[in-house]
């Protein structure tokens, strides 16, 4: 099972990815309406605010009518006044939007997530999952907070300006066009360099990162064989290489701002010599030459706005394309059409004319499966169990151990062959009832932050204080439990990280345990157990078996010595079956593997 | 936040001078530039002397291309100084985690390592790069636009004396009353990531108790906490823009009605009209920067923090006070009294009162069951962790007593969790002996019985590891490892349980060649296995930190309960 990897800078599917991203945005029709108007006003605001230097200074302040100049002046407030309150509006109103739209993107992207069979998780890799809620998600809120708005704003001022130097001075616009010309090559020229060394930069990064995470993991063995040397000198290449190329990146991206700035200031000086020129020929009045200047002044920042802006965009719509590649996915079927009823006398399945008592047989008939097409794993798999049985699971890595219980629950479907479930073939069960009625404890133990009482009350939500601690006792944790600082309160934080392997190992049979299931799938824990810890897990397992039907894979041979039926199984096929002492005697593989002379894992 | 990170900046001491030096001179071109303008409108427009608008428009066009020059400069040395101090940070904290102790290494934890030398770093990176530009710049703007603006005329100037307090403080207040919030918001993000990361990794355990939709609900409650912060963070930094345009309008409103009674009264020009307007965008422009740049800071703030905890984190393991750099005279081993526990902590003492000797070139095993202190104790040897309490003596001398390099230059160790890194088998092997020679190194393999496996793959020693030996088995990653370790030619040799993929008979092959080939090494062996010890010169069998027993094979069975009954446990099968 190969961990994919994908991250590609670029969005592919450009069209596609902004129309689902537009539906999303579309939820906010009203409030999306409500930007664009206040967008609108509030570019027109400073717009219209620079044109009225022009009559100012012709009709009032040159003149000399200085209650005129009062009257327009307050004019020319409420018009701001309207702006400033229009830009208010449209940064609170787009926040909001954007909140909306994060929240429910991430909703469905986790819900979607929670509906993906298991085959996704195991060929996925959870950073790059956990990428798409942070990095994805957040280059898409980035872009929606500001870039939308100020694009959108950037390009009404554009507009707005260009038609007003039209209306002031034909003649001197001609000018702005060419430098806005220049200014474009500008930003192509060095945007194109930068983002070239940007490139660079992301891949020596790449790398650079890539060698700390080996060298950092490796760092116990880099320090037995004295390599710390090599490994700095190792690194100093990575790095030097690395700030080389952001350097240039960085050079590049941070000299864009100074660069446009004073060609506009270039326009600036050619608007005013030739426009002093047409004044002084008549062909202007100073007003106009007034505003006009104000206005060359201002062109270069949209610009630049809209090029920063447009990676911002660029890689939102990166992000969101991976984010929708995974919607795309299949969830995990569920035809299922017999469902579970819980009495107080016990549970029933119900099909569509019979209810059948849920007892606990299972049956695997002639089952293969692989997890491609090309290599099966499992051939030809007969087992039978009922309750009280202990079946056992033993072979070499890779022999198919762990894949036969993905089957049992449903988590991976059969390719050929059937399994039942007290007769019924689980492909009719309802997932949901069929797995309710079901338990694994895992190798390894995954809890989640919150109480002791919590974690095993995760096995089943409606079970008492009493229940929970029962099935504590039973699965011998309540001892540890109790003398926790804050016995079944304690909090658990990072995975249960304040808790021994052996302990957390306790705390997954109590929550089995408590979920009461017919069906048992323990996958015996291979890491370091203290021996008193693991008499306790191996007397826990053993009574939360009782009376259930118990699949065991088993990673060393002393637990399992008890079982009713040891299956041996090789390249995917039981080669030997029966108790341990028949197999002992056989001196076939079992026997080889009991006295090491094949590794068990 | 400066301070803590100086020393890395050493090499670029000068750069912040220089980058001051041509941001200045790109400030006060472009603070220039409306002066000239009003020169034109009022002197050359007025006397309609096309000479004189020319000259000042060639100046004008001079000063831009100058000012573009320095500003690129400027961007030039900022980004070599930020990127500069950002790789020396990022090197020396590769050069701290080279020098942590393994204990230093447990503490901070493996990924938390990884991402403060990643993220954390280029935070830190792209903060200097902007406060380097930026906040030179804006107050050299605001200092230089209101020095000419008071030189064109006082009175007017006197606006800007009141809408730049105004708006100073206005966005402090702003910044300082956003920071709590996002710092909550980052409380937010790392719940809402928490509940992301256990349920991936539970995954299994979500679906096999159907608790999808409870794992949904869970999500929803921190998706909602997470926007209730953003928006609440969020929506007061909204205020920067309409408070920053508030400003800039009333400024605006303000200059043309003083102004333009002054023009009326011809105090000042139409022209210094103008520039007094151009100046109103270029000051308050600078100061919205700075509160971009501040906030950046306190973004950065928590990233620096960790990044300090890392650089001025010293290893406790040092040998500052070795002055003589003596060799390494025999593998023999000597542990005297010798407690020792993770951290100090004596509660959890993981190993108590140790007392043992091998002699050099002798072989001892070590057995006992799961946490009763094995790997512990033969960490202790190289220094890999500092003893409590007691003394342990290689070939002779107190082990502190050594250079800390010639000390595990003459110990290899071969560790339970095996790394291999990416690189060929050739160069993975010459981690042992770099100056190795090709018949050192097929030797090294032959005894680790790695020799066939190799030449079976098609480019034999010159195959291509992935990273963490991806493509081998277990047990071909731990005889590669082996052969590493021999090449060494070590006094100590040390195998933590590193047989345990290997079938018995090369695990019985490979004891074989360190009992012909390697007669002065000193060997260690930790086996789960009794065949894996039988044969060694010593036994120890350890249980909970103390040793149970100790003799040969012979002596322990049957006198020493646990070995026997570990014997039994794994004999008994063979038997039947």
């Amino acid at each position: 099972m190969a961990k994919q990897k994908s991250m590609k800078r670029k969005p592919q599917h450009l069209a596609k990815t902004l129309q689902q991203l537009l539906s999303y945005l579309m939820m906010n029709k009203l409030a999306l309406f409500s930007v664009v108007i206040c967008i609108i006003l509030s570019t027109g605001a400073g717009i219209a605010g620079t044109y009225f230097i022009r009559p100012i200074i012709n009709d009032y302040i040159l003149p000399g009518d200085l209650g005129g100049l009062a009257r327009i002046l307050m004019v020319v407030g409420v018009i701001y006044l309207f702006g400033v309150l229009a830009t208010y509006g449209y940064n609170r109103i787009m926040i909001q939007i954007s909140q909306n739209t994060i929240q429910k993107l991430r909703q469905d992207l986790f819900d979607h997530l929670q509906d993906l069979p298991i085959g996704f998780f195991d060929r996925t890799n959870n950073g790059d999952i956990m990428s798409r809620f942070t990095n994805d998600v957040d280059n898409i809120q980035e872009a929606l907070n500001n870039s939308v708005t100020q694009i959108l704003a950037a390009f009404l001022t554009i507009t707005g300006t260009f038609v007003m130097m039209l209306i002031i001075s034909p003649i001197l616009t001609i000018v702005i066009v060419v430098m806005v010309l220049v200014m474009i090559l500008i930003i192509k020229v060095i945007g194109g360099k930068s983002s070239y060394y940007f490139g660079q930069q992301q891949q020596f990064l790449g790398n650079t990162n890539s060698y700390i995470e080996e060298y950092v993991e490796g760092q116990k063995v880099v320090k037995v064989f004295n390599h710390e040397d090599e490994v700095m000198a190792g690194f100093d290449v990575r790095n030097e290489a690395l700030q080389g190329a952001s350097q240039k990146a960085q050079t590049l991206s941070n000299a864009m701002m100074p660069i446009l700035g004073n060609t506009s200031f270039v326009s600036y000086a050619l608007t005013a010599s030739l426009g002093g020129l047409m004044v002084v020929r008549g062909m202007l009045d100073i007003g106009s030459l007034g505003s006009f200047l104000q206005y060359s002044r201002t062109f270069s920042q949209p610009l630049s706005q809209v090029s920063q802006q447009t990676n911002t965009l660029l890689a939102a719509l990166a992000g969101a394309e991976r984010i929708f590649a995974i919607m795309e996915i299949s969830s995990e079927v569920d035809d299922g059409t017999v469902t579970l009823e819980r009495t107080e006398t016990g549970n029933f399945w119900l099909t569509e004319n019979q209810r059948i008592p849920v007892v606990g047989n299972i049956e695997l008939k002639d089952v293969s499966f692989g997890y491609t097409p090309e290599e099966p794993v499992l051939k030809h798999i007969n087992v039978w169990a009922k309750p009280g049985l202990k079946v056992a699971f033993v072979g070499a890595t890779g022999a198919g151990k762990t894949t036969i219980t993905n089957l049992i629950n449903r988590f991976y479907e059969i390719d050929t062959g059937e399994i039942l479930y007290d007769g019924l073939p689980i492909t009719t069960i309802k997932k949901a009832d069929l797995r309710s009625t079901m338990s694994i404890v895992l190798q390894d133990t995954h809890l989640f932050t919150g109480s002791v009482m919590e974690n095993i009350r995760y096995g089943r939500l409606d079970a008492s204080n009493v229940e929970v601690i029962e099935a504590a006792k039973l699965a011998n944790a309540h001892d540890f439990i109790k003398r926790l600082p804050r016995g079944y309160d304690t909090i658990l934080s990072g995975d249960g990280g304040n808790l021994s392997q052996g302990q957390r190992q306790l705390l997954a049979i109590a929550r089995a345990a408590v979920a009461n299931p017919n069906v048992l799938i323990l996958d015996e824990a291979t890491s370091s157990i203290d021996s008193h810890t693991e008499q306790l897990i191996t007397t826990g397992m053993d009574q939360l078996m009782t009376g259930r039907t118990s699949f065991v894979i088993a990673h060393r041979l002393s637990t399992i010595r008890n079982a009713d039926v040891i299956m041996v199984l090789d390249h995917g096929e039981i080669v030997e079956r029966g108790n341990h002492e028949e197999l002992i005697q056989k001196k076939g593989m079992y026997y080889k593997l009991y006295t090491g002379q094949i590794e068990l894992d | 936040m400066i301070k803590s990170l100086t020393p890395y900046a050493s090499k670029f001491k000068k750069y912040p001078l220089y980058c001051l030096f041509f941001i200045a001179i790109e400030v006060i071109c472009d603070v220039v530039q409306p002066i000239m303008m009003a020169l034109i409108i009022d002197n050359g427009i007025a006397n309609k002397d096309l000479d004189y608008i020319f000259f000042h428009g060639m100046i004008m066009v001079v000063l831009a291309i100058i000012a573009m020059i320095a500003g690129a400069l400027g961007a030039y040395f900022a980004a070599t100084a930020g990127t500069g101090v950002g790789a020396e940070i990022r090197q020396a904290e590769m050069k701290a985690i080279q020098n942590f102790s393994f204990s230093n290494v447990d503490r901070f934890s493996t990924s938390s390592l990884i991402t403060r030398m990643t993220n954390d770093t280029n935070n830190i990176q792209m903060t200097l790069i902007a406060m380097l530009r930026l906040l030179v710049r804006a107050p050299l703007m605001l200092v230089f636009a209101i020095i000419l603006a008071f030189q064109i005329n006082q009175e007017l100037s006197l606006i800007f004396l009141v809408a730049t307090p105004f708006l100073g403080i206005t966005l402090f207040f702003i910044v300082r009353t956003a920071f709590p919030r996002f710092f909550s918001l980052q409380r937010a993000i790392d719940r809402l990531n928490r509940v992301l990361q256990e349920n991936f990794i539970g995954i299994r355990v979500v679906k096999s108790f159907v608790r999808g939709k409870e794992e949904k609900a869970k999500f929803a409650a921190e998706n909602a906490n997470y926007k209730k912060s953003a928006l609440h963070a969020m929506k007061v930094i909204m205020f920067n823009m309409p408070t920053m345009q508030l400003t800039v309008y009333s400024c605006m409103i303000a200059v043309l009605w003083f102004g333009g009674n002054l023009v009326n009264t011809n105090v000042i020009g139409a022209g210094e009209l103008l520039s007094f307007i151009a100046y109103i965008s270029q000051i308050l422009m600078s100061l919205m920067m700075l509160s971009f740049v501040f906030i950046m800071i306190t973004r950065t703030k928590a990233s620096v923090q960790r990044v300090v905890e890392v650089l001025e984190t010293k290893s406790e393991i040092n040998d500052d006070d070795v002055v003589i750099d003596i060799p390494v005279a025999n593998g023999a081993i000597t542990f005297k009294d010798v407690d020792f526990s993770y951290g100090g902590n004596s509660d959890d003492e993981i190993l108590k009162q140790l007392n043992f000797s091998i002699e050099s070139g002798h072989i001892l095993g070590i057995i006992g069951p799961t946490g009763s202190g094995k790997s512990s104790l033969v960490q202790l040897i190289p220094r890999l962790y500092d003893i409590d309490d007691g003394e342990i003596y290689v070939g002779g001398k107190n082990i502190r007593q050594y250079k800390i390099k010639t000390l595990r230059d003459s110990v290899a160790m071969v560790l339970q969790k095996n790394t291999l890194f990416s690189g060929t088998i050739r160069e993975n092997l010459m981690w042992g002996n770099e100056h190795a020679t090709d018949e050192e190194i097929m030797q090294a393999a032959q005894y680790a019985q790695a020799h066939d496996f190799i030449m079976d793959f098609p480019d034999g020693y010159q195959t291509v590891l992935e990273q963490g030996g991806g493509n081998l088995s277990g047990g071909q990653k731990q005889r590669l490892c082996i052969a590493r370790a021999i090449l060494k030619q070590p006094k100590i040799l040390i195998l933590d349980d590193s047989t345990s993929a290997v079938d018995t008979e090369t695990d019985g092959k490979i004891r074989e060649a360190f009992f012909h080939h390697l007669p002065d090494t000193t060997v260690i062996i930790i086996a789960q296995r009794i065949s894996s010890i039988a044969g060694a010169d010593q036994i120890m069998v350890l249980n909970e930190g103390e040793i149970n027993g100790l003799g040969t094979h012979e002596e322990l069975l049957g006198t020493n309960a646990i070995y026997t009954d570990i014997y039994e446990t794994q004999e008994r099968g063979a038997e039947v």
